[in-house]
Order: C-alpha cells, then structure tokens, then sequence
C-alpha cells in the first residue's frame, strides 16, 4: 500500500541548526497520526515540509506516492488549520470557507453552496454572514477545519490546533476531530505537545527530539514500552530507572522504565522491596500522587483513591511485579 | 485624583489652549480674507473693500493653469512610483528576514529626516555629474525620495499588524503568488496604501525645497506663488490660488485620517 506520507533521510537545516535531521517516516492512509514532542523539536518543520512551505535539504518526501520536493504549497493536495488559525479578516466565514474553491475557478453559487456543507459538517450552519472577529475561539477553529475541509484534501495537517482554547473546549474538540476523522476518512497529521492529547487521539503517534524521531508506534505502546529515556520521561512521566537499579532487579545492566500506577507502597517496612520515604503528595481527585526518595532515586507512584496514604516523611516499602519493569532500547 | 472626566479644566488652561488654536489657524482665515480684498498691490488691513473679481482673473491666467497642471502631474506620478516601491519595500522587511534589513528599514525612512535642503542639494550635484539635464522627470525623481517613505511606512505598519500565515493560508489553499496578492494582500493593506498614497500626494503637492534643486525651467505650484508674492501686481490671485489648493487638499487628508486611525497612525506626516 502506497503510504499517505512517506519521508525518506529528510533533512531541513536552518544555517547550523538541524531542525529535522535524516528523519524516516510513513504515515499510512486514513491514519490519524500524531507528532509529538517539545518546542523545537523538529515536529512543526516536519509539518511545514508536507505542506510546502519548507524544502527539505536533502532527502525525500512523497504524498501518496508523488515526489512533493520543489511543489509549492498551492500545487498540492493538502491542507493546513494553522495554530492561529489565520482567517483571512477581511472575508466573511462563508468566503473565508469558500476561499480554495474561489482560486481554483469554481462558481459563486457552487463554491458557497459548498462552503455551507463544510460549515454544517463543523457545526456551524448558518455562521456564514459573520466576520472572524465575530466569533469566539472555539468557532474560528471550526472556520479554520471546514475551510480546510471543503478543498476534499488527501491530507490535513493540523499545526497545535487545540493549543490555543481553554480545557473543556479542548476536551470536546479532541472527541469531534476524532469522529470527524472517522467519519471522512482523511488522513490527518496532528502536531502538539501535549502528550495526553496525542496519545487519547492518535492511531499513532511518533515522539520528536531535536529533529530526530526518537520512537513511532501506537500511544499503547509509546506508553507501555518507552525505547528511551527521552520517551520515558516526556510521554507521561514514567519512572525512568538507572542501570544499576535495573540490573538488580532484572538481572540486566540497561536502562529501565516503570509506570507509576505499577508501583504499590507498603507502610510496613519488614521484608522485601525498595526502602524509601515519602517526599510530597499531590492529590489528582482519583488518585494521589507520591514523590518518592528511594536512596537518592525520585521516583513517583500513584495511588488509587481510597487506598491508605502515607504521611509526608513516612517510611515506605516499594514493590512492583517484575515484568512491568520495562527494559529500554536505549543502551546503558 | 487621576482622572475625572466630568470635571472640567481650569479657565486658564482652556483659554491657552484657544490661543495656541488661534495661534494655528487665524493666519489660514487671513489668506482666505485678501483673496476677497480690493486692493492688489500690498496686503492692507483692513482690506479697504470686498470683491469675487480676483476668481475670475485667476481663472483667465495662463501661467496659473501651468504651474497647477505640472504639480499635479509631477504628485500623480511620484505617488505612483512610492506606492509601488514602498510597497515592494514594506513588504520584504516586514515579511522576510535577511542580513542588514534593519539597516535598510533605516535607510529608507533618512531621506524624511534629512532636511530637504540636503536632499535637493545632493540630487543636484548627483543629476549634474550624471549630467542629467533638469526635467520633469527630475523634479519627480526628487519628490519620490520622500513620497516612498511616506507610503513605506503605512504599509510597513499595516504588515506587521497583518499575520504571516495568511498569506501560508491562502497558498495552502491554492491561490498562487498572484491570485494571494490580489485577493489576500491587497484587501488588507489597501487603506493603508491609500492613505499613503494621498499622504505622499499632498508632500508632493507643496513641496519647495527639493523641488528649486531639481527643476529647471518649470514652475510647480508652490514656486510659481512663491515668485508672485515679490510682483506687485493682480497680488489677491495668490490668495485665491491658495485658497482653492486648501480646500482641495483639506478633504483628503481628512479622508486619509479617518481610514487609517485605528490602530496605527499616519507615520511621516511631519515633512
């Protein structure tokens, strides 16, 4: 099958900085793809470079097979929702939705005819005669995805299109652009960096660090099975063990990385486990969260509500099953 | 007590501030009085009688119609040069980024700043070297110096208030660099070369010094009152001439003012 999206050794270098650096990536049809990472990682370029408005510096990209080097942005079939969503302010919704079809040549009555579909298919029928100053945050981000949208695109690429409303909204946002996914089955390509957005939305999901992809794979599995430290520790604050710990546990001398909720905490200090004291707690409302000083190791362990949590201070017993404890890529 | 808008100001500051209004308009009600006046060989007050008879003697003048064509020609183009390299200008310091583009943003706005005597006397000895002969066309060379910066920062303001990705977003959405221009570009930064445009018209208008350096035989509008002031005779026509250039000139400054007040103002308006 060919892939939606493949990168082949893909650089973009800006003077001496590797912005994305000899990255091999395929992004299947229909998948819902995430890219994951901190500011500056490389993740906003990469989706720049599917877009058109940057050139790789070496390597390759191809769209659905087609090489895509040296295609301006208005010659492919992909469309973008910006992180500022840029509405074009002096156009109402309707031709700010209407906008792709008005440059391709498609008849006024048509291309609004259109544009009202894509409106309905966001929730906002009847919208069309306002102007985005108009319209509250949430509203102008749904302009931005029927304005995308009504150009039918091989590919959406959206550039931390959440980032900029407020948590519920957010919330409600995630759950419609899933199903909106779903239900048009168009392949979508979704930056940010909010690790529980990308795993809660994405089939997969692939984890930037400094133009490098550090691991690809389903959210279980970037969560379940880190490759890295890196991974480890952005992806959801796993516990990230050293060597030597690992080695004592495990028998084998490699990093190591263990879930929070994997670790129950025993007052009773007699027998078995990892001795260590209780440093803070945070309570979550259906958890609590510990931070742990096990002999110098920060650790975290989360416990359910309704389960006895010790005192600050307090000095704990440590245990864990021993195939959770996950043995990473990463060489020690 | 910081601000109380109802309490109003003290007599004494209301008063100077009339005066300094006084101060600014009176001498324009003045030149619109002798243009009224009977007699024509001195500026007498109080004007000795009333008459409309000068309209009609400025109306038969040749040389006035001359000096009026040539001002408006010279402004006509030198705004058409400035609105297309301002533009141009504007738009790649506020939309790129390269090496030495704030020397250039600095380079553009000197001229403005440099007193007009420097410039007039610069492209002078610039023209005479190149041995250029005085023209038309020097005179308007010498006022596009000044009308580009006028439109350079309208526009350059108007840019940054304008996002980058809109224009991404137009071509993303499949408008070419062309089509991106006339439907995302223009729509935004029209007002604003508008009110440059007519802003760089108005400089272009009035202008004296540069305009003595590089003219050589024509008479713009403003040299041509100039050189009627030392005549002793038909003196009321100047007023009359005057009179007319400000109401017509009163209007679209005017028209400028509003379109662009809100948000960034009307930069460069200080020649």
């Amino acid at each position: 099958m060919t892939p939606a999206v493949a990168f082949q050794k893909t650089s973009r270098h800006f003077g001496a900085v590797r912005a994305v650096d000899a990255v091999d990536l395929e992004i299947k049809p229909g998948e819902f793809f995430a890219m994951l990472g901190p500011s500056g990682s490389g993740k906003t370029t990469c989706l720049r470079l599917i877009a058109g408005f940057e050139q790789p510096t070496s390597g390759s990209i191809s769209i659905f097979g087609e090489r895509a080097e040296g295609v301006p942005p208005y010659r492919r079939n992909v469309n973008t929702v910006f992180q500022d969503y840029a509405l074009f302010p002096h156009l109402n919704v309707l031709d700010n939705v209407a906008y792709g079809l008005m440059v391709k040549g498609v008849g006024k009555d048509e291309r609004h005819r259109a544009a009202e579909d894509a409106l309905k298919l966001v929730q906002l029928p009847g919208y069309g005669g306002r102007k985005p100053s108009q319209l509250s945050g949430g509203q102008r981000q749904r302009v931005a995805l029927a304005r995308a949208l009504v150009n039918k695109p091989k590919v959406l690429l959206l550039d931390e299109p959440l980032g900029a409303l407020d948590l519920k909204l957010r919330e409600s946002m995630q759950e419609e652009l899933k199903q909106l996914q779903k239900a048009l089955g168009i392949t979508f390509v979704f930056v940010t960096h909010d690790q529980g957005e990308a795993l809660s939305m994405a089939d997969r999901v692939a984890v930037f660090n400094d133009g490098r992809i550090m691991q690809v794979g389903a959210p279980e599995e970037i969560y379940q099975r880190p490759a890295s430290r890196f991974v480890a520790d952005f992806v959801g604050s796993s516990n990230v063990l050293p060597p030597d710990f690992v080695q004592r546990y495990a028998g084998q001398h490699r990093w190591g990385s263990l879930r929070p909720e994997q670790i129950r905490v025993r007052s009773d200090t007699s027998g078995d486990g990892v001795a260590a004291r209780v440093v803070s707690r945070h309570y979550l409302g259906a958890a609590t969260k510990l931070s742990l000083d096990a002999n110098g190791l920060r650790l975290h362990a989360t416990l359910p509500s309704g389960t006895a949590v010790p005192e600050d201070g307090a000095h704990v017993m440590l245990t864990f099953n021993r195939d959770q404890l996950h043995l990473m890529e990463e060489q020690a | 007590m910081r601000s109380d808008r109802s309490q109003s100001a003290p007599t004494g500051l209301k008063i100077a501030a009339a005066a300094g209004l006084a101060f600014l308009h009176l001498p324009i009600l003045l030149i619109f009085v002798y243009a009224f006046t009977t007699e024509e060989k001195s500026y007498q007050w109080p004007p000795p009688g009333f008459t409309t008879q000068w309209f009609a003697v400025t109306w038969g003048r040749a040389d006035v119609w001359q000096a009026l064509g040539l001002s408006v020609q010279v402004a006509a183009i030198s705004t058409g040069i400035a609105l297309v390299l301002g533009t141009l200008c504007a738009a790649a310091v506020s939309q790129t980024r390269f090496f030495g583009r704030e020397a250039i943003s600095l380079l553009v706005i000197l001229p403005i700043a440099l007193p007009g005597i420097i410039t007039g006397i610069a492209l002078r000895s610039a023209f005479s070297l190149a041995e250029i002969p005085f023209s038309f066309w020097t005179i308007v060379l010498g006022h596009a110096t000044f009308c580009v910066v006028v439109v350079y920062n309208n526009a350059v303001a108007r840019f940054r208030r304008t996002s980058g990705s809109l224009i991404e977003a137009s071509m993303d959405l499949g408008a070419d660099g062309f089509q991106t221009f006339r439907h995302v570009i223009l729509p935004n930064i029209g007002t604003a070369l508008l009110a440059g445009g007519m802003l760089a018209f108005a400089l272009s208008f009035d202008e004296v010094i540069v305009t003595t350096f590089t003219a050589g035989q024509q008479q713009t509008l403003p040299i041509w009152m100039l050189e009627e002031l030392v005549r002793p005779r038909q003196r009321p026509v100047t007023n009359v001439v005057a009179m007319v250039v400000v109401l017509a000139t009163l209007l679209p400054i005017l028209a400028a003012y509003y379109l662009t007040r809100e948000g960034d103002q009307i930069a460069g308006a200080g020649k």
